[in-house]
């Protein structure tokens, strides 16, 4: 492999980390306060598809992205009501959001456009454009550095360059502000919270939000970057590689990069080489794909490091009378 | 003190949930400009009308008691199996290697190696998650889910390098041998005199769903282990002070569930396709999540809502023949069934508890 397929590879992977790198910083919110979330399929599902859809009508790709967080956030919104509000089972939820994504997606965009689900084909304005950074053209010549630079560093649409902003505001936001030392302690010890006088309901109907918008971006930008229009299941299981990667990055921010980044890379080794030839063995596609799940099991089953979850999550709060 | 008497519980809150989700559908299908009233008359015509669409109802709800009670059995041991779809394409894999490489002289012996195999394969594809959530404390509805993932990519595998035959494009199995051919329900029907259509899938698995809803039956409130299930489900610490170890009763739901799953498999891959197709679960493990809920967890329940389900499959395949309504229409009925009968039932058990204390006071 010489060196220009591996920045190939690897801008394909920065590509790819991207939806899921925004759906798992968006479970990290939502589960860091406790609310387990196994619906960001869904949420990532509907603000595809509404991006989509809107970004084909109006050939504006940011009304498409806001129509998307609005899908999601109203899927955020029923999880919170059910969740939080009415104190049901999150994981039941989550899969109710995942369906009810899944069908009302094709349902609707069969009836709007008549394509067997799809939204129609995005062109120029409809879709996110690269941005090429300062320098990139000047800086291609140079050799190691420069294809580094103008090739997988430049070049990349906004949505990719804001999911790797919000890694460092996340962090910031979890661990340096009130509202994160609040939202942690949400998710591990709510009577504490509730004591203080801080109420529980509040901090994670915001977490569930922000998991929303979160969510929301990355439906978008699949929609309207990777692809160039909505396609009926297009999420393909990202969602659940989000949540693999969550675990794996044990809801930690910084780990969540570079988990995302993993699993990106892997599936991009993929789309580039179907079937890896170790010399005594060939590992198919198939164990690829597969390898993202294989190796969130083997952390969870905490032969490499044990991940914890939150201590309350997937617990509805209940108030002492 | 409950504010409910018992039937409300079982009945009438599941009753209520279920005419809401119904109400939106309506809903749903009034907002892309059909008529919902036209709707269900197709869907009931199309699924009850005639012998040929209760074949197909009957086959569907068939592989939704199997995946239904899979689901039920875990819910009673406080465990949440999302993975019924995963075993349940093992389960099939297991159907295809019974049939596929043991001449069998006769079908009842293939079908007994079949469900033996397809228990045993959709078990195993459970056992893993089970250990993992009983001696490593991993979230069992994680791991669950990361195995569908891992089942998919595997039959895949299996499918297209090991069991398609050579030369051919498709990825799927050989046909099994014609004398392995499940006996229809026509042709059981026939033996008895009622004359039933002869163009729909539903066979004999049918009954051993029937079986089956018993045999969860006796298990859960007859048995030892089902009464040690039942307490763990309801408070793993009580059950532990009781004596009751939580490995096994973790291992025997998931086994028990995964099984169950499995042999779901014998129904679509040795009654209906007679080969192993790629997808051949299409879902029917995650409808057992909504079966199960529906259904209370009960078997009998289970029956119904599998009934139900099967009903709403084969009505919706003919609203798609017939209408501009896409199947999709079901999942989004999945959804909001799921939706109301799980995650927000408090939202319509609470103003149900109130009348009921309301009424009481009054009296």
């Amino acid at each position: 492999m010489d060196f220009a397929t591996l920045i190939q590879i690897l801008d394909s992977t920065v590509r790819l980390a991207t939806p899921l790198l925004f759906a798992c910083l968006a479970g990290l919110f939502s589960e860091r306060a406790g609310v387990f979330d196994i619906g960001l399929e869904g949420k990532m599902l509907a603000a595809a598809f509404l991006s989509g859809a809107v970004a084909a009508v109006t050939g504006n790709v940011w009304l498409g992205m806001f129509a998307g967080i609005g899908a999601s956030l109203l899927m955020a919104a029923i999880h919170g009501l059910a969740s939080i509000t009415f104190r049901g089972n999150q994981l039941i939820s989550g899969v109710a959001i995942n369906f009810l994504a899944a069908g009302l997606t094709v349902l609707l965009g069969q009836n709007w456009f008549g394509l067997g689900g799809r939204t129609p084909a995005l062109t120029s304005g409809g879709r996110f454009e690269p941005i090429i950074l300062p320098f990139a053209e000047a800086m291609a010549p140079v050799p190691v550095l420069g294809p580094i630079y103008s090739e997988l560093i430049s070049g990349h649409s906004f949505p990719v360059y804001l999911a790797w902003a919000m890694v460092p505001a996340t962090a910031w936001l979890l661990y340096r502000t009130r509202f994160g030392l609040r939202l942690r302690a949400v998710g591990e010890n709510p009577a504490a919270v509730d004591t203080a006088g801080v109420s529980v309901t509040a901090i994670r109907y915001a977490a569930v939000a922000i998991c929303g918008v979160l969510c929301g971006l990355a439906g978008a930008y699949l929609a309207t970057g990777l692809a160039a229009g909505f396609g009926k299941d297009m999420t393909a299981g990202r969602g659940f590689i989000a949540l693999a990667a969550l675990i794996f990055a044990k809801w930690r921010p910084w780990y969540a990069l570079g988990a995302c980044l993993l699993f990106g890379f892997l599936e991009a080794v993929g789309n580039r080489f179907p079937n890896i030839d170790l010399g005594l063995i060939v590992l198919p596609a198939q164990f690829m794909q597969a390898l993202p799940y294989i190796l969130t099991v083997v952390i969870l089953a905490g032969f490499v490091g044990k991940a914890i979850p939150p201590r309350a999550g997937g617990e509805p709060y209940v108030k002492e009378r | 003190m409950t504010a409910m008497p018992k039937w409300a519980d079982a009945v009438l809150v599941p009753l209520i949930s279920l005419l809401i989700a119904f109400v939106i559908s309506g809903l749903v299908i009034l907002a892309i400009g059909e008529n919902p009233m036209e709707a269900m008359r197709i869907m009931v015509s199309g699924a009850l009308g005639s012998t040929y669409g209760w074949g197909y109802t009957l086959y569907y709800a068939t592989n939704f008691i199997f995946t239904g009670l899979a689901v039920s059995v875990a819910f009673h041991a406080g465990l949440f199996n999302i993975g019924g779809e995963g075993q349940a394409g093992v389960g099939g894999l297991g159907v295809a290697l019974a049939c596929l490489y043991i001449p069998w002289p006769h079908w009842s012996l293939a079908l007994a190696a079949a469900l033996v195999a397809s228990a045993v394969f959709g078990a195993a594809w459970a056992a893993i998650p089970a250990w993992l959530q009983a001696k490593r404390g991993s979230h069992i509805v994680i791991t669950t889910i990361m195995f569908n993932f891992i089942a998919s990519a595997l039959l895949v595998y299996v499918l297209v390098n090991i069991l398609r035959p050579t030369g051919s494009m498709d990825a799927s199995s050989a046909r099994f041998a014609e004398h392995l051919r499940l006996p229809r329900l026509n042709e059981i029907l026939a033996l008895v005199g009622i004359p039933f259509n002869n163009r729909n899938p539903a066979n004999i698995s049918f009954l051993l769903g029937l079986v089956a809803c018993v045999a969860v039956w006796v298990l859960m409130w007859r048995t030892r282990l089902g009464y040690e299930l039942r307490a763990f489900g309801k408070s793993e610490k009580a059950a532990v002070y009781a004596g009751i170890s939580p490995v096994k009763i973790t291992m025997a739901a998931m086994l028990i569930s995964g099984a169950l799953a499995g042999m779901m498999a014998v129904n679509t891959v040795m009654g209906e396709a007679q080969r192993l197709i790629l997808n051949s679960v299409e879902g029917a493990g995650f409808i057992g999540i909504a079966v199960a809920l529906m259904g209370r967890s009960h078997p009998f329940g289970v029956l119904l809502a599998a009934l139900l389900f099967g009903f709403l499959y084969q009505g919706g395949a003919e609203l798609a023949l017939w209408t501009k309504i896409p199947r999709e229409l079901i999942v989004v009925i999945q959804a909001l069934v799921i939706l109301f009968t799980g995650a927000l039932d408090n939202m319509v058990r609470r103003p149900v508890e109130t009348l009921f204390l309301m009424a009481r006071k009054g009296r």
